[in-house]
């Protein structure tokens, strides 16, 4: 092949140009293909978007291009050519070279993605040294420019910190760092935002992009959401199975999506002025109720009333890391407030969305309300008794452990490895509800499964054996399985790809309509808890800083913190 | 630092405790009468409670408790029935035979397994990964007084590499001034070569023995904790900014590994310590764990009191060394402590 093939839009020879690339994984079920004859073509300055779900072959493709697979995989066919290096055919130390030098990778969860027992600025001298763009004398001063370059502040004294003493974005920031310490030619971004609240994200994407383009660098960002995708590339690409099924500039896609796979990852995204049936495929949407009003729950008064409650925690003297990571400086000897005085209402039937970014305690009051936590102060008022006078240790044998539950982030960590997914969701059953045969259990498993959509032959498998969006099902069947008035939903879609995301979130709804339920839904994104919830609370610093109807706060935002949360969210350019 | 030390060391003295009462407990309930057997078969039923009296074994519990604790606070461990000496000084001279044996064991253990389960990790599925397990297994598999047979047979009696086992020195050389009680410092300390070789030569079979042993556990977790290590995020991150291998293995993953691999070097050590009883009586070797054997065989109970004392004083000295190394290899735990 003639590499010098010159395409007739681009003037020069791409930077990056990547053909009939196949990647193939040895696994023990024999030869998988995670790649599928990809083509990229990355000119110089540009920015590219490669957007899929889980399974797509994004990363496995982004990793093949930096030669950094793991032993099982192996690239099949295709070449793939670097500022008109061959690095399929080259050796890995000439590779190697290419590394952290002409092309660099940063990745998703900054903070595990740093030696966690090395100081970050000896980390970014280790790069600086091995490309031989620093001597060991003037090595600190370099690393500390470095770390200028990416807007830390106080660099010099951010040298000397480790990982585990800096915030989430803080850290992403030091992987930038490391990774443009020398000016490479190429960044591959893989999920460089996953995880991070939305303004940290907005913060660590416009740092890249503007880095990238003041340095006239070509970018991959590598990302499940669209949204951030079209928002910051000049071209999308959608995977989807390890093809390319749709590749367009970034204006376009959202507008005249081709592929039928692109227009069902748009509908699933949440965004403005949409219902969550609009989320799921048309023909599925189609085929669904329309969501009917809650039948209107008995009993009097609001289920839930919280007054005035507080969370103290004792300060960390000696490390200060904590309280640094926290945003604190000069720790005193005051106890830290994760929840500072906050008082709301939960109505019978309603969906309240409780809203904030990481540390805004938000968690702290979910733990609280479930009473897995002991409040310093405040009334916890439950359909008319103050739960906050039965401790936390108590609770568990309390009658009403029944009638809050609660669904978890993670749907596989908060899974019993060992327990069957019938065994998980009977768990709540066998404990707490009324004895029972084991014919009629299973009975009420089954039934509980076809709530949350579970077709029966899965109930007798392992959680590692069932998708994210089963285990989340498993997750939501466990909670409602005692017959609740209150769930708490501590970002149950958060590790969710967003068609199951979709799903999931209309489960959640009409399993609130059909069982007249409460919902207190915990997030950090605006625009899932828009669709899902009835008021919204936005949280900062263990304080509610808003209150009021969701479409209302969402529409004319009072406080300045939500017109910056609101902001943050990457708005597509429509 | 020190004052962390300090306040490490004093969370140790519940178990101290906690020992004291149960080796007193354990030595009472053990089968066997002290009296009878140090009267000998042909004593008379007067002469055997005469020596229980002056024993004070006549006394009851709570009493002899009071008074072996009297005891330990002056530093006094009672008297060997079967050497006649203050239980202390045997202690004193035979304790560093056996943990110059026990260190220098695990010495060559670490030696040859840390960088076997490194290799094995890094080449995962190549022949040194198969030679790690195999050489791990048979370790284990063989118990030390065979090896220990073993090496006298191959090493003293084919080839003549070795001398007689018998003992720490060649009674031919006399032992060098006692500076730790580790003849090999000692004599290096003198700077008597000659006895320096002499000690070399009687020790090093017995540590091979007890290194042998003690390969299996410290190769393998090293394999366990660098594989995990290097699966993790930051080693991603270093490959993929162009470190060398080198770089990557030792100076990234393999300080992260060595957590686990500190914590089971503190187990490895405890457990040799109980495993030179057997190569000690092989190789004739005058350490603590014959003593204690011993004493246990002839009911003595203050030697085998002294020895459990002892022992566990030396296990929370170890766990306070393993402590103050994880500060030092991690800068989280310096934080929590």
């Amino acid at each position: 092949m003639n590499v010098h093939n010159v395409p007739p839009n681009h003037v020069q020879p791409p930077l990056l140009d990547v053909r009939d690339l196949s990647v193939e994984f040895a696994t023990r079920r024999g030869v998988v293909r995670a790649v599928e004859k990809v083509n990229i073509r990355l000119a110089k300055g540009e920015t590219l978007g490669i957007v899929g779900e889980s399974g797509s072959g994004k990363s496995v493709t982004s990793y093949t291009v930096m030669r950094i697979l793991d032993r099982a995989g192996r690239i099949a066919e295709g070449a793939i050519r670097f500022g008109g290096v061959d690095l399929v055919g080259a050796s890995e130390s000439e590779v190697r070279a290419l590394r952290g030098r002409e092309m660099s990778m940063i990745f998703q969860n900054p903070r595990a993605a740093l030696n966690p027992i090395r100081k970050v600025g000896k980390q970014i001298e280790d790069v600086l040294i091995e490309h031989v763009q620093a001597q060991p004398s003037d090595a600190k001063e370099k690393a500390i420019e470095a770390l200028k370059a990416v807007r830390i502040a106080r660099p010099e004294e951010r040298y000397h910190a480790y990982p585990f003493e800096l915030s989430g974005g803080m850290c992403q920031r030091i992987v930038i760092a490391l990774a443009l310490a020398c000016r490479p030619q190429l960044l591959i971004a893989d999920e460089p935002t996953t995880g991070l609240d939305v303004t940290t994200q907005k913060a660590v994407m416009d740092l890249v992009v503007e880095l990238t383009r003041e340095r006239n660098m070509s970018t991959i960002l590598i990302t499940h959401d669209l949204g951030l995708a079209a928002a910051y590339c000049d071209r999308v690409m959608v995977m989807e199975k390890g093809k390319v099924v749709e590749t367009a500039n970034a204006s376009e896609i959202f507008r005249a999506p081709q592929h039928p796979y692109t227009r069902k990852l748009m509908r699933a995204t949440p965004r403005g002025g949409v219902t969550l049936r609009d989320l799921l495929p048309e023909d599925v949407a189609a085929a669904m109720d329309a969501p009917s009003e809650p039948a209107a729950a008995p009993g009097q008064g609001p289920l839930l009333k919280v007054e005035a409650l507080v969370k103290e925690y004792p300060r960390q003297l000696t490390g200060g890391g904590l309280a640094q990571a926290l945003g604190f400086r000069g720790a005193s000897a005051d106890p830290f407030r994760a929840v500072d005085g906050i008082s709301f209402e939960v109505a019978r039937g309603e969906s309240l969305g409780l809203v904030g970014e990481s540390g805004c305690g938000k968690s702290t009051t979910s733990m609280m309300l479930m009473r897995l936590i002991d409040p310093t102060s405040g009334r916890i008022m439950f359909d008319g008794t103050d739960l906050s006078a039965i401790p936390a240790k108590q609770f568990a044998r309390s009658a009403f452990r029944l009638r809050i539950q609660m669904v978890f982030q993670d749907p596989t960590d908060s899974l019993n490895p060992r327990f069957t997914a019938a065994r998980s969701i009977a768990d709540p059953l066998m404990r707490m509800g009324t004895a029972m045969g084991s014919a009629a259990l299973r009975a009420r498993v089954e039934e509980l499964a076809g709530h949350v959509g579970l077709p029966p032959e899965f109930l007798d498998r392992f959680p590692h054996q069932l998708s994210g969006g089963q285990k989340a099902r498993v997750g939501i069947a466990r909670a409602i399985a005692l017959n609740p008035d209150l769930v708490v939903l501590d970002e149950p879609t958060a590790a969710l790809d967003v068609s199951v995301q979709a799903v999931v979130l209309n489960l959640l709804q009409d399993l609130k309509t059909k069982l007249g339920m409460s919902y207190i839904f915990v997030s950090h994104d605006l625009e899932v808890v828009r669709m899902l919830c009835d008021r919204v609370i936005v949280m900062r610093a263990g304080a509610i800083v808003e209150e009021g109807g969701t479409e209302q706060v969402m529409a004319a935002p009072k406080a300045a913190y939500t017109r910056e949360l609101l902001a943050s969210i990457p708005h597509p350019p429509i | 630092m020190l004052k962390q030390i300090i306040k490490r060391m004093a969370t140790a003295i519940p178990s101290i405790i906690g020992v004291v009462i149960v080796t007193f407990l354990l030595t009472r309930v053990l089968p066997g009468d002290t009296a009878a057997y140090f009267a000998g078969p042909a004593a008379s039923e007067q002469a055997i409670s005469e020596i229980r009296a002056k024993l004070g074994l006549d006394q009851p519990l709570p009493v002899q408790f009071l008074a072996y604790v009297k005891d330990l606070a002056t530093g006094n461990l009672g008297n060997s029935l079967t050497t006649g000496q203050p239980v202390l000084d045997d202690i004193r001279a035979r304790l560093p035979a056996s943990a110059e044996l026990t260190l220098l064991g695990l010495l060559l253990s670490v030696l040859v397994a840390v960088p076997l389960g490194i290799l094995a990790a890094v080449r995962q599925g190549s022949w040194i990964d198969h030679l790690c397990r195999l050489v791990a297994t048979a370790g284990v598999s063989l118990p030390v007084f065979f090896t220990g047979l073993l090496l006298v047979y191959v090493f003293y009696f084919k080839l003549g590499w070795a001398p007689a086992p018998l003992g720490r020195l060649d009674f031919f050389y006399s032992p060098p001034e006692t500076i730790t009680g580790f003849y090999l410092v000692d004599s290096l300390l003198a700077g008597d070569i000659e006895v320096f070789r002499a000690s070399w030569s009687q020790i090093w079979l017995p540590a091979v023995t007890l290194a042998i042993f003690s390969l299996a556990p410290i190769a393998r977790m090293t394999r366990a904790s660098m594989l995990a290590v290097l699966a993790s995020d930051f080693v991603r991150t270093a490959r993929a900014s162009g470190l060398k291998p080198r770089k990557v293995v030792l100076g990234y993953a393999f300080r992260n590994a060595l957590l686990p691999v500190v914590t089971t070097l503190g187990m490895v050590f405890s457990f040799l310590l109980g495993a030179n009883v057997l190569v000690e009586k092989v190789f004739a070797w005058p350490g603590i764990g014959s003593y204690a054997i011993e004493a246990l065989i002839t009911s003595d109970y203050a030697p085998v009191q002294g020895f459990v004392l002892a022992m566990a004083i030396l296990y929370v000295l170890l766990n306070l060394l393993i402590d103050i190394v994880y500060g030092l290899i991690d800068p989280r735990v310096r934080i929590e402590a």
